[in-house]
């Protein structure tokens, strides 16, 4: 999958990317799951996994980062998150009101804890991730297309 | 907290931004928008605001990473533009009035660093017994106020669709085959 013969940047770069993305995908979920104990939170985190795939798909060209995730992939993961994020609100209305939050709270500064705050973090986390990395193939695709005429 | 920090910072951003709207060379200007980007993120986190900082950064890095792709491979020489007088005197005269409200603005606003602070007092004070979240940005933007959020989460799925309707393949594939059929 992740060769040197296919199109891209140089061995170095490669070489780099193989070690470094999987690490910068790790640090993205770990962003988005400690949202509430640390700074960061699901759009920030959301933002450096849509980097890690951005970084792959500069490395090794558009096919290597498309079989990791496809644009179908994105569409649906955004879609479904937006959906989780207003499912999240929408099950306020079992306690009474829009956005009230009937979770529990846990034990404060656990990882378990704060179970809205934790729960939308991932929603957000999801649907930026997806929608920014979708937006950027969105972007090479057109330049690819501009550059055969 | 240095206030001179902060004022170095704002300064290096002015210069950076008049770097990118002056320079000839397009690769140039997007590294100094970069450097805008930078210094806002390291004034950021002089300012005690870390959850921003972080966001501002990583941002600043996705919006210079689609720039280059967009501009890298084009003729990268901006076409060129001497110094017109009828223009520069518009722009003066439609700025000054924005200038000197914002002028008039600042004066009426709380000291740096003192601010009023009436409804996020009690976010402050009860943050992490109503919510239960340490970190307490966290906590009022996803439940104190995460009907804001919802809102944002909202305006960046539409532009996500405006994009992709934009820039998909299909409508333009099928273009280029009339064109390329006639």
């Amino acid at each position: 999958m992740m060769t040197n013969n296919q199109p891209g940047m140089t061995l170095i770069v490669k070489t780099i990317t193989r070690l470094t993305v999987g690490v910068i995908l790790l640090y993205g979920i770990y962003i988005v799951l400690h949202g509430h104990l640390t700074p960061g939170g699901g759009f920030a985190g959301g933002v450096i996994i849509a980097l890690s795939f951005v970084h792959l798909m500069l490395a090794f060209g558009k096919e290597v980062a498309l079989k990791r995730f496809s644009m179908a992939a994105a569409s649906v993961f955004e879609s479904l998150a937006g959906l989780m994020f207003l499912t999240v609100a929408v099950l306020g209305f079992l306690g009474g009101w829009f956005f009230l939050s009937i979770y529990g709270k846990g034990e404060p500064f656990a990882l378990f804890s704060a179970h809205m705050v934790l729960l939308s973090n991932i929603a957000i986390g999801c649907k930026v991730g997806a929608g920014l990395f979708a937006v950027v193939l969105g972007m090479l695709i057109l330049t690819k297309s501009e550059g055969k005429k | 907290m240095n206030m001179l920090d902060i004022q170095i910072l704002l300064i290096m951003m002015v210069v950076g931004a008049v770097i990118a709207v002056e320079s000839r060379n397009l690769l140039s200007a997007i590294v100094a928008v970069g450097l805008v980007g930078l210094f806002q993120s390291l004034a950021f986190l002089l300012l005690m605001a870390p959850d921003l900082a972080i966001v501002q950064l990583v941002v600043e890095i996705l919006g210079i990473v689609i720039l280059l792709r967009a501009t890298i491979k084009r003729d990268t020489i901006s076409p060129e533009g001497g110094f017109r007088f009828l223009p520069v005197f518009a722009g003066i005269v439609l700025a000054a009035p924005i200038v000197i409200a914002a002028c008039l603005t600042a004066l009426e606003l709380p000291a740096f660093g003192h601010p009023l602070m009436s409804v996020a007092k009690t976010y402050i004070a009860d943050g992490l017994a109503k919510t239960g979240a340490g970190n307490i940005v966290a906590g009022i933007i996803l439940d104190f106020r995460a009907y804001d959020t919802l809102g944002e989460a909202v305006v960046l799925f539409t532009a996500v669709i405006g994009a992709l309707a934009v820039l998909r393949k299909v409508g333009r594939k099928q273009k280029e085959e009339r064109s390329a059929a006639e």
